[in-house]
C-alpha cells in the first residue's frame, strides 16, 4: 500500500541517530524557550532558526518541527500555570487550564494537554500522509493565476484571525506586501527601495522582521507589566489523570482533532482558529462535571488537541503548494529557501525523503514531547518562577545573537531594533503583526505570479479568473470577506475574542 | 465636540505616511504596463492602496467609538532597542563578551527592579555563556575579547 510505503521512506529518512538527536534537542529547546513568558512559537522559531542553517535540509526541518511543537507546548504550560498564554492559540487553554491549576490540578491539566497533543498529532500525521499526495497532484496543475488566487485567499483568511478591526488588518497586509517588494525586482533585478544599501539588495531579512515584531515589541510591553509576576505559581502535585478524567477526555480529544485537522489546512487558518472552534463545540456538546471556564477538563483537552492537529495539518499547504498557512509556516519556508529548496508541488516528486521524512518526524516530535515533558514539568515550573527582569535581558541577548548569525551582519541588528520599535508602536495602535508578516512572505511570490499571469494574457486582467480553480478560490476569499463585514458574524467574532481576553 | 477614536486616527495617518513615502520612491522606477510590469508597477499600486486604506482608517476615527491613545513607553523602548544597537556596534570590534554585557546592562535599565547587584552578575554570566556556546562551540566568527586584551 502506498501509505505504508511512503511512511516507510519517511521513517528511513527521519530515524537516523543524528536526526533523532536534533529532533530531541529541538523539542527540548523549543519547550524551554516557549515556556518563557511572552515568547510564542514564532519568536522562538525566529530566534532558533539560525542554529539550523548549517544542518542538512531534512535534519534542519526536523529540528524546526521539534522546536515548533515544543514551543507550542511550552506556551500551553505558561497558559495553564500562570494564566499567561505565550501565543494566541493557547489563549483558550488558559480559560479552563488556569482554573484547574488554581484548584491544584495543574499537573493533570499539563498531562491532559500532552496526551491530547500526542493523540491529535498521531491522527493528523496520518491525515497528512493521506491528503498531501492527491493535493500535490492538483497543485501541479496550478498556473500563476491559480497561485495568485490562493494567496489572496490566504491573506483574506489572515484578516479573520487578526484580533481587532478589519480595515487596519487590511492595512497591515498591504504594508506587509509593500515591505516584501524591497530588494531586487524579480525580473530586471533592478534594486527597489534599497536606498543604495547593499544589505537591502536581497530584501529585508525576514528573521529580523519576525523577531522585531513578535519578540522585541512584546518584550517592551511586558517589561512594564510583568514585574514580579513569575512568583505566582501554584504547586504542581499529581500529574496522573484519574480514571474518570481519562474517560472524560477521550471524546473531546477526538472531536478536537477532527476540527483541528480540517481548519489547519485552510490558508490563514491553523492552530488558533482550531482551538477557538473546538472550545465552542465542547461547550455545546460535552456534559462536564464542572462548568466551562471554571476548570473543566474537557475545556483543556479539546482545544489542545485541535491546536496541535491544526499545527500539524498546516504543513500540508506549505509542503504541497509552497504557501504558508501562518507565520510559523512562513518561517519554515524561509528556512527551506535558505537551504536552497523551493517548497511546492515538485518537492513530493523530487525529494520524497525530505517530504516523508518531515511528515514522520512530526510524529516523532510529538512522541518526544510526551516522553520529555511529563518528567520535566517540574523543571518548566521552576523556570517560570524566575523573575521576568532576570529573563528578558537573556532573551534579548539570544535574539540579538540569533539575528546577527543569520548572515553575520550587524545590519540585521539595526533591522531587529527598528522593527521592534515599529512593532511596539503598532501594537499600541491596536494592529496585529501576524497579517503583516504573512503578507511580507507572500508578497514576492504574489507579485511574481501576478506579473506572469498578466504577461501571458498581455495585460488582460480577466486571465486571473479564467480557470475554475482560481474562480473558486477567489469566490471563497470574497465569501470570507463578506462574512467578516456582515454585522451578525462581526459581533460573534468580537464576542469570541472578548471571552478569551 | 465629540471625542475621536485617536488610535484609529494615528493608525490611518501612519498608513498614509508610509504609503506616500513608498509611492514617492516608486514613481521613479519604470512602470511598464499591466501586461509587462516594470519594477515600479506593483509597489506603486500597493502604495496607493495603502494611502487609500489609511485615509479610510482615519475616517473611521469619527465613526467608531472613541478610544484614547495608549501611552507609549518611549524610555523603555529606547533602552531595549538601543541595547540591541549597542550590541551591534560592539560585537565585531570589542568582542562578544563586552557586547553581551553592554546589551544586558542597558536593557536591564528598563526594569523597575533594576539594581546593579543583580545586573552585573547576570551580565557577566550571560557573557561567559555566549562566548563559550556561540563562539567556541558554534564557531560564530566574532572575537571574544577586544584585540588589546590578548
Amino acid at each position: 500500500m502506498d501509505l505504508i510505503a511512503n511512511l516507510a521512506i519517511g521513517f528511513d529518512a527521519a530515524v537516523t541517530p543524528l536526526n533523532l538527536a536534533y529532533c530531541f534537542v529541538g523539542v527540548l529547546v523549543g519547550t524551554l524557550i516557549g515556556a518563557l513568558p511572552g515568547l510564542g512559537p514564532v519568536a522562538t522559531i525566529a530566534m532558533l532558526l539560525p542554529i539550523t542553517f548549517g544542518l542538512p535540509p531534512v535534519t534542519s526541518l526536523i529540528m524546526l518541527a521539534g522546536i515548533y511543537y515544543g514551543a507550542q507546548y511550552g506556551g500551553s504550560t505558561t497558559a495553564i500555570l500562570i494564566n499567561l498564554p505565550g501565543e494566541s492559540s493557547s489563549v483558550i487553554t488558559a480559560l479552563d487550564g488556569y482554573q484547574m491549576a488554581r484548584k491544584g490540578r495543574g499537573g493533570v491539566a499539563l498531562a491532559v494537554s500532552a496526551i491530547g497533543s500526542f493523540v491529535a498529532g498521531t491522527i493528523a500525521t496520518i491525515v497528512i500522509a493521506l491528503c498531501a499526495p492527491p493535493l500535490a497532484q492538483v497543485a501541479i496543475q496550478f498556473g500563476p493565476a491559480e497561485y495568485f488566487a490562493l494567496m489572496v485567499l490566504g491573506l483574506v483568511g489572515s484578516i479573520v484571525l487578526a484580533q481587532g478591526p478589519l480595515l487596519p488588518a487590511f492595512g497591515m497586509i498591504v504594508l506587509g506586501l509593500l515591505l516584501g517588494t524591497v530588494g531586487a525586482d524579480p525580473e530586471t533585478s533592478a534594486p527597489r527601495f534599497s536606498g543604495g544599501l547593499p544589505e537591502l539588495a536581497d530584501g529585508i531579512g525576514f528573521v529580523a522582521v519576525a523577531m522585531g515584531l513578535f519578540g522585541i515589541a512584546e518584550m517592551v510591553s511586558n517589561v512594564a507589566t510583568m514585574e514580579g509576576k513569575g512568583s505566582a505559581i501554584r504547586k504542581v502535585t499529581s500529574l496522573t489523570p484519574t480514571r474518570s478524567d481519562m474517560r472524560r477526555i477521550v471524546a473531546p480529544i477526538l472531536r478536537g482533532t477532527a476540527i483541528g485537522s480540517v481548519l489547519g489546512v485552510l490558508p490563514g487558518g491553523g492552530a488558533i482558529l482550531a482551538s477557538f472552534a473546538a472550545y465552542s463545540v465542547e461547550k455545546k456538546v460535552a456534559r462536564s462535571e464542572v462548568p466551562f471556564g471554571s476548570g473543566a477538563i474537557e475545556g483543556v483537552a479539546a482545544p489542545e488537541a485541535a491546536n496541535n492537529a491544526g499545527a500539524q495539518t498546516s504543513f500540508i499547504p506549505m509542503l504541497t503548494l509552497g504557501i504558508p498557512a501562518n507565520p510559523v509556516m512562513a518561517l519554515m519556508i524561509g528556512a527551506l529557501i535558505i537551504q536552497g529548496i523551493q517548497p511546492g508541488p515538485a518537492i513530493l516528486r523530487e525529494q520524497p525523503q525530505l517530504f516523508w521524512g518531515v511528515v514522520v518526524s512530526m510524529w516523532i516530535g510529538n512522541a518526544f514531547l510526551v516522553v520529555l515533558n511529563l518528567p520535566l514539568i517540574g523543571l518548566w515550573v521552576r523556570l517560570l518562577s524566575i523573575p521576568y527582569h532576570l529573563l528578558y535581558p537573556a532573551i534579548l541577548l539570544f535574539c540579538a545573537i540569533g539575528a546577527f548569525s543569520v548572515s553575520n551582519s550587524t545590519f540585521d541588528l539595526w533591522l531587529v531594533a527598528g522593527f521592534g520599535a515599529v512593532g511596539y508602536v503598532f501594537s499600541k495602535l491596536g494592529c496585529e503583526p501576524a497579517p503583516l508578516v504573512l503578507a511580507f512572505i507572500l508578497g514576492p511570490m504574489m507579485e511574481d505570479n501576478l506579473r506572469r499571469a498578466l504577461m501571458l494574457s498581455r495585460g488582460d486582467p480577466s486571465a486571473l479568473v479564467s480557470s475554475p480553480i482560481s474562480i473558486g478560490l477567489l469566490v471563497a476569499a470574497a465569501v470570507i470577506l463578506l462574512a467578516i463585514i456582515s454585522p451578525a458574524i462581526r459581533s460573534g467574532r468580537m464576542k469570541a475574542f472578548q471571552e478569551s481576553a | 465636540m465629540r471625542a475621536l477614536n485617536v488610535k484609529r486616527l494615528w493608525m490611518g495617518f501612519v498608513f498614509v505616511a508610509i504609503g506616500a513615502a513608498f509611492f514617492a520612491v516608486a514613481r521613479n522606477y519604470p512602470m511598464g504596463t499591466a501586461g509587462r510590469m516594470g519594477p515600479g508597477y506593483f509597489p506603486a499600486m500597493l502604495a496607493m492602496l495603502l494611502m487609500v486604506v489609511g485615509a479610510l482608517v482615519s475616517l473611521q476615527s469619527v465613526l467608531t467609538a472613541p478610544e484614547p491613545m495608549e501611552r507609549l513607553d518611549i524610555a523603555r523602548l529606547l533602552l531595549i532597542c538601543g541595547s540591541v544597537v549597542v550590541f551591534g556596534l560592539l560585537v565585531r570590534t570589542a568582542g562578544i563578551a563586552l557586547a553581551a554585557m553592554a546589551l544586558v546592562l542597558v536593557s536591564a535599565l528598563a526594569s523597575r527592579a533594576f539594581d546593579l547587584r543583580w545586573a552585573i552578575p547576570l551580565a557577566v554570566a550571560l557573557a561567559a555563556v555566549c562566548a563559550l556556546v556561540f563562539v567556541r562551540l558554534l564557531g560564530l566568527p566574532v572575537p571574544v575579547l577586544p584585540p588589546f586584551a590578548y
